[in-house]
């Protein structure tokens, strides 16, 4: 184990915010999964595609629409979301009455669609997208990029406003009161179904909107998705799905020790991530935040 | 209804019997080897009632234990197979203990990330030769130079022999007492183990045997085609054997075989479209679980009963 | 405007492949407060399920405000006036109190304001931050039927809201339901504590093995009472 100190600061720095800014992707994507596992209980696979969905759909806006990055922040996750309430009432409302391995099943054959349409007709390397934020900051101890500054920024924002809507408003209430007894609050007058199916798109409108997030950072590629997809479920196996801000601590805390042992032990940092998940097995098999039903 | 089945059976092994002269016998050995990986994997699912994602962890690692001790090592293949199932068995045992203490989709997930270290273990160990993977694994004869296996059709027997071995043993274990209470436990838990059964142990048992299996198919594809790559411990392997088992019929004895023969069969056939594979083995998952969840075997089988009824 | 609120004709139900409910009929008028009595098993709390919207499968007809409901999803059936509070009550634990208070969403004009909710029930106003599960058994119950309130619902299904609860505070839900039903409200009880039923009932319909067997009136409770120990098992 090398000793902390004798590291240069700037490496290790560096490395913590590439660790802070992959666990700010961690948080958002696996508070859509949690989101979306809680109110459908499905596990959506489809999650990564959505992902690479929105950053496609802003490459796509840009290079044949002129679409700037900040309109595509808007628009991008409104399309997939729009995509993803089409999937939920095409496909997903049918087969609820099943399973929940099912929904694995169907959700897992979309995302090969959509990644194998996406990589035959673009191929599997990846496009660039140029930073909306140019330049950066020299901080010191390192040299901070200022849209990785931003993402980090943004994607905390992001989080803790689907915290604030899910844990402090009306609709939040409804959809809390439907996880836990859709019946019952259907039988109140209230149009679960419609719920469900705007919570799906909302959990896939978060997935597109990191995508859009990652597009300058990472190149734009049919399989970007597909890997992160795995981790993403390490992660939520990690904090439990049990709560927003367990997946949201989850994300971002991951992130950080990926980046650290990164520092401190580089071959494992592929890993490191699986071997937290054993453990957290071992230890407390509900999840760190999780509760066991 | 019994004698007709034994007929059927008659039939298709005179069937495997003569195959090789009609079909290009490493697309046979190909699909046998699949057939029993997927075999191995419904054990699980129908059985124990356990889905795993992460299926190829198993398949892949027994062929690269199987090419490393033939290629590396220099033992004969008798060696190599004893080194993959082994292999396949240890590891089944070490995620399987961990992997079990959950359920459903989180049992899926953690497979799916235990498979995703060992990718990444491979991806890095010397052993594994990387991105390369273990090329040129050399045929020897088996039994001692007795059974010259550098000779596709002789291979081909060896290979059938290998897939009725493991068939087998799948199917006196599911109709032993040992399955009786596996199905128990699939089916309640609550009450087998009220009963007294410790369920983790079994599922635990019946988990090892499907890797040791799987370990089995990895190891003798890893012979056939003389190579072990990334590929085969890839999550797109894990997903593809599930594809097989749910296209055949998820919960049948025949269902993976057919599902493999046929998959593997589309991919040979799909060789060119190149990534577009991928779209219709997507297509083929979102078809079957909206409209015949029961896959071929399970449909094919309900249609002939409706048959039989209306006459 | 139809006198009669509610009625039932000839409703069965399944759960599942069990038929639980045989053909039941009664009606309910407006304003009235009528109980389903009757053993377990006897079909009552899936006769409510049933006239909300949430068994398995229903048949028959139910006619509330002289609209037929059977077809109807449980969403649209409550967006037609019905309320229900259930057996198990069913309050949120992920809500609290003043959330579980304010889930239900208004269906129509004349429901009760919040702060007219509270005065009645001021052990709710007090905990109104904390968790739903967390208060007792009896503030669970007035949350239950409290929530119901605000809606604007005219008939309230109400499903043993005296079971468990201690003498005294059964007593003050029997103050409640009094006022209720003298504030206009038509209500639907199932109960197995009789005595409860009787001090607030105008009707009992008797409940066997899924089929309405007798109606007896409040003024005709005393003579029958050898008749209801038998139906009751007590």
């Amino acid at each position: 184990m090398l000793d902390i100190f004798s590291i240069p600061l700037p490496a290790l720095f560096g490395q913590l915010l590439l660790g802070l800014i992959n666990g700010a992707f961690y948080a958002m994507l696996s508070l859509g999964l949690a989101v979306i596992f809680g109110m459908l209980n499905v596990i959506n696979f489809t999650h990564g595609a959505q992902y690479m969905l929105g950053a496609f759909a802003a490459w796509l806006m840009l290079t044949n629409l002129s679409i700037p990055f900040w309109a595509s922040l808007v628009l991008a996750p409104l399309i997939v979301g729009l995509f993803g309430i089409v999937i939920e009432r095409l496909f997903l409302k049918r087969i609820y009455h099943l399973d929940h391995l099912y929904g694995f099943l169907l959700t897992f054959g979309m995302a090969l669609v959509i990644e194998g349409l996406f990589q035959w007709r673009w191929g599997s390397s990846g496009a660039p997208y140029p930073a909306p934020i140019p330049g950066g900051y020299n901080l010191g101890f390192m040299f901070m990029p200022a849209y990785r500054g931003f993402v980090v920024l943004a994607a905390l924002v992001i989080c803790l406003a689907t915290w604030y809507g899910i844990e402090r408003t009306r609709l939040g209430a409804y959809l809390r009161a439907a996880t836990e007894n859709p019946t019952l609050v259907r039988a109140f007058g209230i149009n679960v179904p419609l719920l469900i199916t705007l919570t799906y798109g909302l959990g896939v409108g978060l997935a597109a909107l990191a995508g859009v997030l990652a597009a300058p950072i990472q190149q734009v590629s049919a399989l970007m998705g597909s890997n992160l997809v795995l981790v993403v479920f390490a992660v939520v196996v990690i904090g439990g799905m049990g709560s927003i801000m367990g997946s949201i601590i989850t994300g971002f805390g991951l992130g950080l020790i990926e980046g650290f042992t990164k520092v401190v032990y580089p071959p494992a940092s592929n890993t490191v991530i699986f071997v937290v998940m054993a453990i957290v097995l071992m230890v407390k098999p509900a999840g760190l935040f999780g509760q066991t039903k | 209804m019994k004698s007709q089945r034994y007929m059927v059976a008659a039939v298709l092994i005179v069937l495997a019997l003569i195959a090789p002269m009609l079909v290009y016998p490493v697309f046979l050995m190909t699909a046998l080897c699949f057939a029993l990986f997927a075999c191995a994997f419904n054990l699980l699912l129908g059985y124990a009632g356990l889905m795993s994602f992460g299926h190829a962890m198993f398949f892949g690692m027994g062929g690269y234990f199987f090419g490393h001790v033939v290629k590396a090592m220099g033992l004969p293949p008798e060696a190599g197979l004893i080194a993959g199932v082994g292999g396949a068995a240890l590891l089944g045992l070490v995620t399987g203990a961990l992997a079990i203490r959950r359920q459903g989709i989180y049992f899926a997930m953690i497979t799916l990330a235990f498979a995703q270290m060992v990718y990444f273990f491979c991806v890095q160990a010397p052993f594994t030769h990387g991105e390369d993977g273990l090329q040129g694994i050399p045929r020897r004869a088996l039994l001692g130079g007795l059974i010259p296996i550098e000779n596709d059709l002789v291979l081909y027997y060896v290979v059938l022999a290998i897939f009725l071995f493991g068939f087998a043993a799948i199917y006196r274990f599911t109709h032993s007492p040992f399955g009786q209470v596996l199905k128990a436990i699939r089916d309640n838990e609550q009450r087998a183990q009220s009963l007294g059964y410790e369920a983790d142990r079994y599922k635990l048992l019946a988990f090892v045997l499907s890797a040791a299996l799987a370990g089995l198919a990895g190891a003798t594809k890893a012979m056939v085609l003389q190579f072990a790559t990334l590929t085969d411990v890839s999550a797109a392997m894990s997903g593809e054997v599930v594809l097989m088992a749910l296209v055949g019929g998820l919960g049948t004895n025949t269902g993976p075989v057919l599902g493999a023969f046929v998959i593997v069969a589309m991919q040979n056939y799909f060789a060119s479209f190149g990534e577009f594979v991928l779209v219709i083995q997507g297509a083929i998952f979102v078809v079957i679980v909206m409209a015949f969840r029961k896959g071929l075997v399970g449909e094919i089988g309900d249609w002939l009963k409706a048959r039989r009824k209306a006459s | 405007m139809h006198d009669r609120l509610l009625k039932v004709e000839n409703l069965e139900a399944w759960y599942g492949e069990s038929h639980i409910l045989h053909g039941v009929g009664f009606e309910i008028s407006r304003g009235e407060l009528v109980t389903l009595l009757g053993r377990n098993g006897a079909g009552k709390t899936t006769t409510l399920r049933s006239i909300m919207g949430i068994v398995g499968r229903r048949k028959g007809s139910v006619r509330f405000d002289n609209q037929e409901t059977v077809g109807r999803t449980s969403d649209s059936i409550a967006r037609l006036g019905i309320a229900y509070c259930p057996e198990e009550r069913g309050i949120f634990s992920s809500l609290s109190v003043e959330e579980n208070l304010l889930l239900p969403p208004v269906v129509k004009p004349g429901g009760m304001g919040i702060k007219e909710i509270y005065s009645l029930f001021p052990n709710l106003e007090e905990r109104r931050r904390s968790q739903g599960t967390k208060l007792s058994g009896g503030e669970q119950q007035m949350l239950a039927i409290g929530r119901i309130l605000r809606t604007g619902a005219n008939l309230l299904l109400l499903d043993e809201p005296t079971e468990g609860l201690a003498p005294v505070i059964v007593q003050r839900i029997g103050e409640i339901v009094r006022q209720l039903k003298q504030r206009g409200f038509t209500i639907l009880l199932v109960e197995q504590n009789f005595h409860f039923a009787a001090t607030v009932a105008d009707r009992h319909y008797v409940m066997e093995d899924g089929r309405v067997v007798d109606m007896i009136a409040a003024a005709d409770v005393a003579q029958s009472i050898d008749k209801l120990q038998t139906y009751l098992g007590v």
